[in-house]
């Protein structure tokens, strides 16, 4: 993966730089020491590592203002950070860089249960948004796997999904309204409350921007009543197109489940021999959840068993309790551990059209043939959205290039069918250059005319998301 | 001019030499009239795709309302963002296209439980002010596959392209539908109602309250959906939850409730009626003090509160100023949605916003052809 070369005007000034950062920020809050900034060489995607030139901590929307003015007017890049559990390289960093992490700001500023919105600092991890609204039977609706560790700041940049967006809608639908920080440190209030904001829906175009376009330092966001109840039914089957015509057939019904997940043999057995759920060892496996009282599950599940058995299912469990549910979702939920146990591996994110699974899954089954590269197959199948993990061997010479190229190829497959690169894990580096296999020359260059008007002189995370040669001449300009 | 295909209305707008008039079916003409040169893109029509098992349906811009609709209902689904219909309430004619709801990002009571329209658009085409081709989003549900330009195009009104395809996500229609009714609550009351009613767990897809109608007493209206025995028993508890405010009615009949909710959604109380009215997007709970401070107004109330339709009577005591202190104060937005179209009706913008606003503009649009003026932001007080 290429990354453009540190620019060494910018490297020379470091000491400078820092000083002046070190005056609007307080103590501790400026990280140059050079063994101190490699906790910050690479998020999730850790085949790609490198030091930032220093590391900021702000504490708050102020400050987050200040310093970026600052390295507007020194015209230093800045990549902003939430957690680093990106998957895809969102918060790697260049030399020349200075990482801007949102770690220090995590409280919540106000929660209106009549309204059903909580204001929160972006450093705030996921699961703890919920955690500050569960006593009084609220949630968080987005639900990332890296949840438990995973910043909202990040969930804003990628428009982070989750299992249970089928029902609940991704980052997006429960983002309510921002305060946004622009590289020249203009700060600035999008959305609030309400909801729709006035005039172009910029809060829109914010979320999922991949933090291209601004810093996001404070976030309103839609939290819900938890439903009553939830539970799951486990169906087993013989083949992986009967699995897929059964989730069609759910769909075409009205049931609406809160997730769909789906996960094949290779996955089965994994998780199997890691969680000992109970798993058949079987070809396609469903886990479809729905939510309501035990009177309405009842009903939904009934409905979804009699759809499932003209599908002659070689295996059908309906949760009957708690305990129950948790044994049916242990395995999906270890899935990436169990995979981890036995092998290194990558995990990719494509969306396809539901009707195009079976055709997918037989040419992933082939390609994993041809490039010698196992396969397992885990992912929301309600929305298409597929986790492919491709199996290799990290010591093994040439093996994460031969993933690589798999992995791409994959990936056309999704955008050959319909679909798309990447479907709640972003662009980042990973994707960037294959975005023109989805994107023409104009698809592209309209996109980064939205960059050029919020940040004209590309100084935020500047080499992500569109191909280097695309974007040559505005990053150089 | 009615381009027939993408590349014929790209060649229209490259050889423009003067401003355009975006138009879909012509039942909404907001914001500021202008006389430049009609643009159809009535004949840019057609489903291209359908999917019920995917939940999804692509079909050009110019594609009736009606005739989507239709194709869903026969596959027992629906457009669940539930787009208004604005013609009673603008005194409109023609037929109201896919593509006027998502240039105006035009949604219903639904939207509080399911979205606006802008949250079930899964991708766009459209032509620029440049002449470009452009495309971004796609037909599968989760994307973030760059930036999400279907959001911006939603509801930016035609000022930064023209639509040619749209491609939709779309949901089961429920089988049964249930109405709850309370007369006589004061409008305090009742968006306080509405609240505990949304801060459930039963799920409400519609929460409003009308004014008084002809010497009646004022009606709050709560909506569940889904199958009989759940609405059944959401009926149940919801009244139960209520019950200190007064004994809420159930009423299943379909047609009944098709209407109540049509009324909400199409603004009935205020159509042929004189006197501007106008939309304001506020936080719910904070409904009632904003309509207090405007007195000689009428309100009714939808999304819990949330969305408040105004009209104002000629010569009552508030004008556009009142309005926007009012909401400005407490968080929110107005817009004027009939009156004299002779002065900017979209609600006012700090400067920074309308800043990158009008960048945006002058990138898509450099020559400032789409749309000239419409959507110009009110002067704050």
């Amino acid at each position: 993966m290429q990354m453009p070369e540190p620019n060494p005007a910018i490297l020379s000034r470091k000491a400078d730089l820092v000083a002046r950062l070190r005056k609007v920020l307080p103590e501790g809050a400026v990280i140059d020491d050079v063994a101190e900034t490699r906790a910050y060489e690479c998020d999730a995607l850790t085949a790609y590592k490198c030091p930032p030139m220093a590391v900021i901590l702000p504490g708050s929307t102020e400050e987050v203002s200040r310093a970026l003015a600052i390295c507007h007017e020194m015209g230093v890049p800045v990549v902003p950070r939430g957690s680093g559990t990106s998957l895809a390289g969102g918060a790697l960093p260049t030399a020349d860089s200075v990482i801007l992490g949102v770690a220090r700001m995590a409280e919540v500023i106000e929660t209106d249960y009549t309204n059903r919105v909580i204001r929160v600092q972006t450093g705030r991890t996921n699961l703890s948004v919920t955690g500050a609204v569960e006593e009084e039977g609220f949630f968080y609706a987005p639900d990332p796997s890296s949840q438990l560790a995973c910043a909202i700041a990040g969930n804003i940049a990628m428009n982070s999904g989750g299992a249970h967006c089928l029902k609940y809608g991704v980052t997006t639908n429960n983002l309510l309204g921002v305060t946004l920080v622009q590289m020249d440190g203009t700060v600035m209030e999008l959305g609030g409350a309400h909801l729709d904001a006035a005039g172009y829906d910029l809060l829109g175009l914010i979320c999922g921007s991949e933090g291209q376009l601004g810093v996001v330092t404070e976030a309103t966001l839609r939290i819900l009543r938890k439903p009553e109840g939830a539970r799951p039914v486990l169906i087993g089957f013989d083949s992986s197109e009967v699995a897929g015509a059964c989730v069609s057939d759910i769909i075409k019904a009205g049931v609406l489940p809160v997730a769909i997940e789906f996960m094949d043999r290779p996955c089965i057995r994994a998780c199997e021999a890691f969680a000992h759920a109970g798993y058949p060892d079987c070809e396609a496996l469903l886990i479809v959840e729905v939510e309501g009282s035990d009177a309405e599950i009842d009903e939904q599940l009934g409905l979804i068993e009699a759809i499932a058995r003209r599908h002659d299912p070689v295996e059908l469990r309906q949760s009957r309790s708690a305990e129950e549910s948790a044994a049916i979702w242990k395995g999906r939920k270890s899935a990436f551990g169990a995979m981890g146990q036995i092998n290194d591996y990558m995990c990719l994110d494509g969306t396809i059209p539901i009707s195009q699974l079976p055709h997918v899954l037989r040419r992933i089954g082939e390609m994993s043939k041809e490039y010698g590269l196992g396969v397992a197959n885990v992912f929301h199948a309600g929305d298409g959205n597929m986790h492919p993990l491709i199996l290799y061997d990290a010591n093994k010479p040439g093996d994460l290039e031969l993933c690589e190229e798999f992995g791409a190829e994959i990936l056309k497959l999704c955008v050959e069918v319909g679909g798309c690169l990447t479907g709640e894990h972003g662009v980042g580096i990973e994707k960037r250059d294959l975005m023109a296999y989805q994107y023409g020359p104009d698809d592209l260059a309209a996109q980064m005319d939205v960059k050029d008007v919020f940040d004209p002189g590309w100084l935020l995370n500047p080499a992500k998301v569109f191909p280097l040669d695309a974007s040559d001449a505005r990053r150089i300009a | 001019m009615t381009p027939e295909t993408e590349e014929e209305l790209a060649g229209i707008i490259k050889g423009a030499d003067g401003p355009l008039r975006i138009e879909g079916g012509g039942t909404r003409p907001l914001g500021r009239s202008s006389n430049a040169a009609r643009l159809s893109t009535a004949r840019l029509r057609g489903i291209t795709l359908y999917e019920p098992g995917a939940l999804t349906l692509v079909a050009g811009a110019g594609t009736p309302l009606a005739e989507i609709a239709e194709a869903l209902a026969a596959e027992d689904q629906r457009l669940a963002f539930e787009p208004m219909d604005h013609r009673g309430l603008l005194g409109t004619e023609g037929v109201p296209t896919l593509g006027g709801v998502v240039a105006a990002n035009v949604s219903g009571p639904r939207r509080i439980q399911a979205g606006a329209a802008r949250d079930f658009l899964l991708g766009v085409r459209f032509v620029d002010g440049q002449g470009r081709i452009i495309r971004n989003g796609g037909r599968v549900m989760k994307n973030v596959t760059g930036y999400d330009l279907v959001k911006l195009m939603a509801g930016s009104y035609g000022t930064l392209g023209v639509l040619t395809e749209v491609a939709l996500k779309v949901l089961p229609a429920p089988r049964c539908t249930g109405v709850l009714r309370l007369e006589g609550l004061h409008d305090a009351d009742a968006i306080d109602a509405l609240c505990r009613a949304l801060g459930s767990p039963y799920e409400v897809t519609g929460a409003a309250h009308l004014p008084p109608n002809e010497g009646g007493a004022p009606v709050t209206l709560i909506r569940l959906e889904g199958s009989e025995a759940s609405v059944a028993y959401r009926a149940a508890e919801m009244q139960a939850l209520l019950a200190g405010f007064g004994a809420f009615t159930l009423d299943t009949d379909p047609e009944r409730c098709a209407a109540d909710w049509a009324h909400v959604r199409d603004v009935a109380p205020f159509q042929g009626r004189a006197g501007d009215v106008w939309r304001l997007s506020v936080t719910p709970s904070h409904a009632p003090a904003i309509v207090a401070d405007l007195p000689g107004t009428e309100a009714i109330y939808d999304w819990g509160g949330g969305l408040i339709w105004l009209l104002v009577p000629e010569g009552a005591g508030a004008g556009a100023p009142e309005i926007h202190a009012a909401v400005a104060t407490r968080g929110g937005h107005a817009m004027r949605i009939r009156g004299d179209r002779s002065r900017a009706m979209f609600p006012p913008l700090a400067a920074t916003v309308a800043a990158l606003q009008d960048g945006l503009r002058r990138k898509f649009d450099p020559r400032g052809i789409l749309n000239p003026g419409l959507m110009t932001p009110m002067e704050t007080p």
